[in-house]
């Protein structure tokens, strides 16, 4: 049986899909980056592996996320895609009439609009990391909430705290200072939420017309308080998918369907890869330039301003 | 100094007064350390840059250092740069040509009489009229290869505009500044330009001094090019000098229907540019800033209700000493897609 591979490496979790010709999932995995994404997606792509049976063929890769370069190297990839595309090729695989894709990822949070299934706008967090799923997992480490439970202690309030959410370290000051001033647990979770929500809509929603129906995934939609004030607030139900998390990884894998004829086999596990940071010391501007190894060979060069380096 | 433009700088003080010209060296992530290491973190990159390229024309033993500008904040940058840096135990002579966003004739004569005991006024009229064709020329130049330059070779262009600016400097009189700027127009022309009628077009608008400095802008019309885009940029010397006050004017008439008075800087001629290019029909547009710039802050409000009108998609960066490239060029790369898939539908 033909299938494709995608895979989504985030700044927090790394997701991949295996998927046949009717972009129907067979299997599926989430893990946590933690830091090193050739480790990660080693180990992903063991998991995906012994998910599967025995008669398959990968006819196509594809990558996305921020370590998708790197990663597109690794595995040499048919395509290396940014996650706006990938996001939305997934979620219009599942729900064509999509017109507002609401995105909330580890370190980013986007909005992709949509318009007879082509995406006409899109907008993405830019200085600050306020309102992302780093700083909810950050902050619910700090309260000793896991971070799965998180949205079932918001559902237990019916008053939540405010919280001034404009900036991350404004909003951990204010959180603790309420901790601090004896508000109940759930309050202030429930009050996050709903800081996450608004701080979101402000800033990275700022101007764009919301329009149902309105998809919301990634990896904090898991998070049913967040789902519970988008809804309040935007006054409507957004949809969240069961795989509202994989939807990066399923639409590059749609995406490199039909590109090539060639076979892949997936055995990453041995192989070796390295990337060295150096600074060039051609001029003042000392570009970092990243030289990625496979097997001790040097497979790639990123980073230089100009051809000084390659060619010394 | 922004861009390319030390040359005619360069060129324009060296022929006027008798002084010594210190080329500042180019930008690179050295001068956004030092600017960055000594300026308010909240003030705009602008700041930053020239305060950075400052200390390092000082460090080359420059003593005189003229600023220019106006229009915002930039209008006081001068004396607290000025401060900044005698703070730091530099001994020099700021000139500001352009105090409280004004520029005049008798204030600029007593500048250089200041400067230079010699300076003629005669010989100042003449190479300024020399020195704005220059602008006037490099700045055609580079509307022409920025059309064009996603199509063809950028090194032969790059190499052909850096051959015409080495002959440009030495120039003694416009007839033969014209004739260089002839010879190296129909050069440039020449290079082969392997661009369909229907190519995607993007327009450029946005704060200045990050539009001008390409990297400030991370190099933002580079990466543009590389996926054949045409770019339509507006903001140029010329423009800043000779056209600006015309065409802010001719942005409030012809904006009405979003704004009604002048914003600060470029902001309200900036609006004007993003409903021209709609009408235009251009597949999108640019809007970049540095970070906490506060007129473009305010016409990026503007802007969004433009191409909401037109549906028009719309991207805006913010640059800061200390924005990370890849997130750029991820947004470019979906910008790019996404109005791919806009045409193929």
């Amino acid at each position: 049986m033909k299938c494709y591979l995608g895979v989504d490496i985030g700044s927090i979790s790394t997701k991949g899909v295996i998927i046949d010709d009717d972009n129907n999932i067979l299997a599926s995995s989430y893990i946590p980056t933690e830091g090193s994404p050739v480790t990660a997606v080693k180990k992903l792509i063991k998991i995906l592996k012994d998910k599967m049976d025995d008669k398959y063929i990968i006819k196509g890769i594809g990558t996305t996320g921020s370590a998708r370069k790197l990663i597109g190297l690794l595995l040499d990839a048919t395509i290396v895609k940014n996650e706006i595309m990938a996001h939305a090729i997934g979620t219009l695989s599942l729900y064509p009439d999509t017109k507002t894709i609401l995105e909330i990822g580890g370190q980013d949070s986007k909005i992709i609009l949509i318009q007879n299934g082509i995406i006409t706008d899109y907008a993405m967090n830019t200085l600050c990391a306020a309102g992302t799923g780093s700083f909810l997992s950050s902050q619910a480490k700090r309260l000793g909430v896991d971070i799965k439970e998180f949205g079932k202690y918001a559902l237990k309030s019916d008053n939540p705290v405010k919280i001034a959410a404009r900036c991350t370290v404004f909003a951990e000051s204010d959180l603790i200072h309420k901790a601090q001033a004896g508000y109940k647990k759930e309050d202030i979770i429930s009050g996050l939420c709903k800081s996450i929500v608004l701080n979101y809509l402000n800033n990275v929603g700022k101007g764009k017309k919301i329009k149902e129906p309105i998809v919301f995934q990634g990896g904090v939609s898991k998070n049913e308080g967040v789902v519970k004030y988008f809804n309040e607030v935007l006054n409507t139900n957004v949809i969240v998918d069961d795989n509202s998390h994989l939807m990066g990884a399923l639409g590059i894998a749609i995406l490199s369907k039909g590109k090539t004829d060639k076979t892949y086999d997936l055995n990453i596990e041995d192989v070796s890869f390295q990337t060295k940071a150096r600074e060039c010391k051609g001029c003042s501007n000392n570009c970092e330039i990243l030289r990625i190894y496979k097997d001790d060979k040097l497979i790639d060069n990123w980073g230089n301003r100009c051809d000084k380096y390659i060619k010394n | 100094m922004m861009g390319k433009y030390n040359i005619p700088v360069k060129y324009l003080l060296s022929k006027i007064t008798h002084c010594i010209i210190i080329e500042p060296e180019k930008i690179t992530s050295k001068t956004i350390e030092l600017g960055n290491k000594y300026s308010p973190s909240f003030v705009c990159t602008p700041f930053k840059y020239t305060l950075g390229t400052m200390i390092e024309s000082l460090d080359k033993g420059a003593n005189v250092i003229i600023q220019a500008g106006g229009g915002c904040r930039y209008g006081y940058y001068a004396e607290l740069q000025e401060q900044i840096l005698k703070d730091l135990g530099y001994d020099f002579k700021l000139y500001n040509l352009v105090t409280a966003s004004n520029l005049n004739v008798k204030k600029l004569y007593n500048i250089f009489k200041k400067i230079d005991k010699k300076f003629s006024v005669i010989k100042a009229i003449y190479y300024l009229y020399i020195t704005k064709n220059m602008i006037r020329y490099m700045d055609k130049i580079d509307d022409y290869v920025r059309l064009n330059i996603g199509f063809s070779d950028k090194k032969s262009y790059k190499k052909l505009m850096d051959e015409m600016l080495d002959k440009f400097i030495k120039v003694k009189n416009p007839i033969s500044l014209y004739a260089i700027y002839k010879k190296y127009n129909k050069k440039i022309k020449k290079v082969k330009v392997n661009k369909p009628k229907d190519c995607i077009k993007v327009g450029v608008i946005g704060e200045l001094y990050t539009i001008m400095e390409p990297f400030a802008n991370y190099f933002l019309e580079e990466e543009l090019a590389k996926y054949n885009i045409e770019i339509k940029r507006f903001t140029n010397i010329n423009y800043l000098l000779f056209t600006n006050k015309k065409v802010s004017k001719k942005a409030l008439l012809n904006t009405k229907e979003f704004q009604k008075y002048k914003m600060g800087a470029d902001a309200s001629s900036n609006v004007y540019f993003a409903k021209y290019l709609c009408l235009k029909n251009y597949d999108g547009i640019i809007h970049i800033k540095s970070s906490f710039c506060t007129p473009e802050i305010s016409s990026m409000v503007l802007i969004n209700k433009v191409c909401e009108k037109y549906n028009k998609p719309v991207i805006y960066f913010s640059f800061d000493s200390s924005t990370s490239e890849v997130g750029i060029k991820t947004r470019l790369e979906a910008f790019y897609d996404m109005i791919e898939m806009r045409r193929n539908r």
